[in-house]
């Protein structure tokens, strides 16, 4: 199958009359959202993760003063290979300057390489390993939204603190599963839990019923969902079949988006702890945005965590790039000044970016809300508690990344 | 070994070999009498199980209807692909039937993700098959149950009908010489699209069996079909028996690797394939060619 790109051209018309006083600075910027974009990650990035890079765009203000941004996306289709070349083809044939989006970690962290090796700007939103800002850390990158130390220090130490002190994994078998299984075995542990057993299931399972009869027999207290997307959902719906969650073990989905939840169903998925940086219904700002989202959205659906944190990322990429007056297509020098600059915008906040890359804000723990609670089509969450965003994260004395030693 | 686990490993793997044998069983009848690898086959289960949900939540229509009426709509949907498209093909190559079916597949499942994109749509279990029974080794979900046991039922009963009765005899003709059987007064191009129509309504039929287990979504039959294919390689193409009993042994194979070696859990069939085609090219149970 060919990958599929579109192009979408913003304010050609204001750079055209623009054109006129055109000064020797280069104020152009193309943006790669790569991300699947058909596959089991595609609600939770793709197509909403373009528009939200296109709102970006907009509310940037930067095409009123003279700026061209053209905004191009790509299919990796769950596929390291696939993602890398696009990643080659946007870097030295369209002269993208950034790639924001890319779920999957496997795909995440090639692509990672090759941003590094072509000193583009890279701002992940939607990979969970957090080795992209430790062991594989890069001076080109920024990991915006959440990461696997985050969803394990949170969630898991949250449900270890509630008595689930024995743990049994059920975890995706390549990159992002590996990471969280291995982040959360290491709070666990910390915390006097203990992990009793582990199965690795391949990408993209529709049956997960002998995966959940052996976490059963291993009599585990919490069976921890190392997996994503439609892998989540499918373990949560077929453990809630079999009975599991009502014989007294309880799931821990390490980690969940908005999308999943409504793909369960409130009646299945009701009282779910998970860990997000992001929900649509925090506060008036987020409100306010995920409104003019939703309305942009086919299915009308509010953006995830991931498609907030493209937006977010590149708010605070275009402030750089506006005070800079200008784009140096130095990724290096524009990464190192996202570093400098304190970050806020109205769907994350305050926050800073680490020298690792590891942006820090907040991280809400969530509780799925009974059907009979909730309200509207999309009200999901109970907020049940708040971490600080330099508790969250990996501690920088703690971090492996290689930038750090100089 | 721990034989509790392992009689729980077989009965899951039969539950996931009744939507094999469904499947194999429709493509084997399309394949046995019109000659044409449907491609579309995984885009037809996909459809009965949004016609569950759409009955389900549009015309406010529950399970047991949506098990009769959702395979008549799609059958007829299929009926009116075949009259308009498959039957220009007979007489060519089974590449020409197999890349129109491939396409239409495509178009299908493009226009489902569009308008409901990839994650889903939750379907209940009907009341009546909530739960589960103890079966000592193993908590057994009542609605499990009877998707193997009604799966079986239909399986045999099409077996039955094509292999046992007087229509299943004429469609049998049919295939072997239209001409003839025309000479005997027998609407043969009528009885290929109501063939036809009967596979894509098996396919279905299995979309609605599956809607309460897996998400109701887009892919959930591109991500089945080509093991499907698969089976249908194994077992013989165009044999109806052979296609339900390699479902359901092929179903049970997996489950055995999930136990033994979750990791090869999705290759183990193809693996499979390779080896019988290496040995019995023409399937298990297939006449050679």
């Amino acid at each position: 199958m060919t990958n599929r790109m579109t192009t979408l051209l913003l304010g050609t018309a204001l750079a055209l009359t623009s054109a006129g006083i055109a000064s020797a600075q280069d104020k152009t910027i193309k943006i790669g959202a790569l991300s699947d974009q058909s596959g089991l990650y595609a609600d939770l990035g793709g197509p909403g993760s373009t528009l939200a890079a296109q709102m970006a765009a907009e509310d940037s203000g930067l095409m009123k003063k003279g700026w061209k941004i053209d905004i191009v996306s790509g299919d990796h289709q769950n596929k390291p290979d696939i993602g890398v070349n696009i990643a080659r083809q946007w870097f030295d044939v369209d002269k993208v300057d950034v790639i924001v989006d890319v779920p999957n970690s496997g795909v995440a962290l090639a692509v990672n390489n090759v941003v590094k090796e072509k000193n583009g700007v890279y701002i992940n939103s939607g990979a969970a390993t957090s080795d992209l800002t430790n062991a594989q850390c890069s001076p080109n990158t920024v990991h915006w939204t959440y990461d696997t130390y985050m969803l394990a220090n949170s969630t898991g130490q949250a449900l270890v603190k509630a008595g689930g002190d024995s743990w049994f994994f059920l975890t995706a078998d390549y990159a992002f599963g590996a990471a969280l299984e291995r982040d959360t075995s290491a709070v666990i542990n910390s915390s006097g839990g203990k992990i009793v057993g582990s199965v690795k299931h391949p990408l993209n399972t529709a049956d997960f019923s002998s995966f959940l009869l052996q976490a059963q027999s291993s009599k585990a207290k919490v069976i921890g969902l190392a997996n994503a997307g439609g892998d989540t959902t499918n373990s949560i719906k077929q453990a809630a079949e079999f009975g599991i969650t009502k014989s007294g073990q309880k799931l821990a989905a390490l980690l969940l988006f908005i999308t999943d939840v409504k793909a369960i169903g409130l009646e299945t998925a009701q009282g779910l702890n998970f860990t997000e940086t992001f929900y649509w219904d925090l506060n008036d700002e987020t409100r306010a945005f995920s409104k003019k989202f939703a309305a942009r959205m086919k299915n009308g659906a509010p953006p995830t965590m991931v498609q907030a944190g493209v937006y977010a990322g590149l708010i605070h990429y275009f402030k750089v790039m506006d005070a800079a007056g200008s784009n140096a297509h130095d990724g290096i020098k524009i990464v190192n000044a996202m570093k400098g600059m304190p970050t806020e915008d109205p769907l994350f906040g305050k926050g800073t970016i680490q020298p690792n890359g590891r942006k820090i804000h907040e991280a809400h723990l969530f509780e799925v809300k009974k059907p009979a609670e909730s309200k509207s089509a999309w009200d999901f969450y109970k907020l049940v508690g708040t971490v600080a965003g330099d508790k969250a994260f990996t501690p920088l004395d703690k971090s492996t990344c290689a930038l750090l030693k100089k | 070994m721990n034989y509790q686990a392992l009689f729980a490993q077989l009965l899951v793997g039969l539950i996931n070999g009744s939507f094999y044998a469904l499947l194999s069983l429709g493509l084997a009848v399309i394949f046995g009498m019109l000659n044409i690898i449907n491609f579309a086959h995984g885009a037809l289960y996909m459809m009965g199980a949004f016609a569950a949900y759409f009955l389900l939540n549009v015309a406010g229509i529950g399970y047991w209807p949506a098990l009769i009426l959702a395979p008549i709509a799609v059958g007829i949907f299929g009926m009116i692909l075949e009259r308009t498209m498959l039957q220009w093909l007979s007489g060519l190559d089974h590449l020409y039937g197999l890349l129109l079916t491939f396409g239409m597949a495509l178009i299908i499942q493009g226009v489902f993700q569009n308008y409901f994109g990839s994650s889903g749509l939750p379907y209940a279990i009907p009341d009546e098959l909530k739960g589960g029974v103890n079966l000592g080794f193993m908590f057994l979900p009542i609605y499990r149950g009877w998707v193997v046991i009604f799966s079986l039922i239909v399986c045999i009963a099409t077996w039955f009908v094509i292999e046992r009765t007087r229509l299943g005899a004429n469609l049998r003709a049919a295939t072997e010489n239209p001409t003839l059987v025309r000479a005997f007064g027998i609407n043969v191009p009528r009885m290929i699209t109501l063939t036809y129509g009967l596979g894509v309504g098996l396919a279905a039929l299995a979309g609605v069996l599956s809607a309460p287990i897996n998400q109701v979504r887009p892919l959930m039959g591109a991500d089945l079909i080509i093991v499907v294919f698969a089976v249908v390689v194994i077992g013989g193409m165009g044999s109806i028996m052979g296609s339900i009993i390699t479902g359901f042994a092929l179903g049970i194979v997996e489950g055995l690797t999930k136990y033994f070696y979750p990791e090869a859990s999705n290759t183990v069939v193809f693996v499979l394939m390779v080896l019988v085609l290496l040995v019995k090219p023409s399937g298990l149970t297939g006449r050679a060619a």
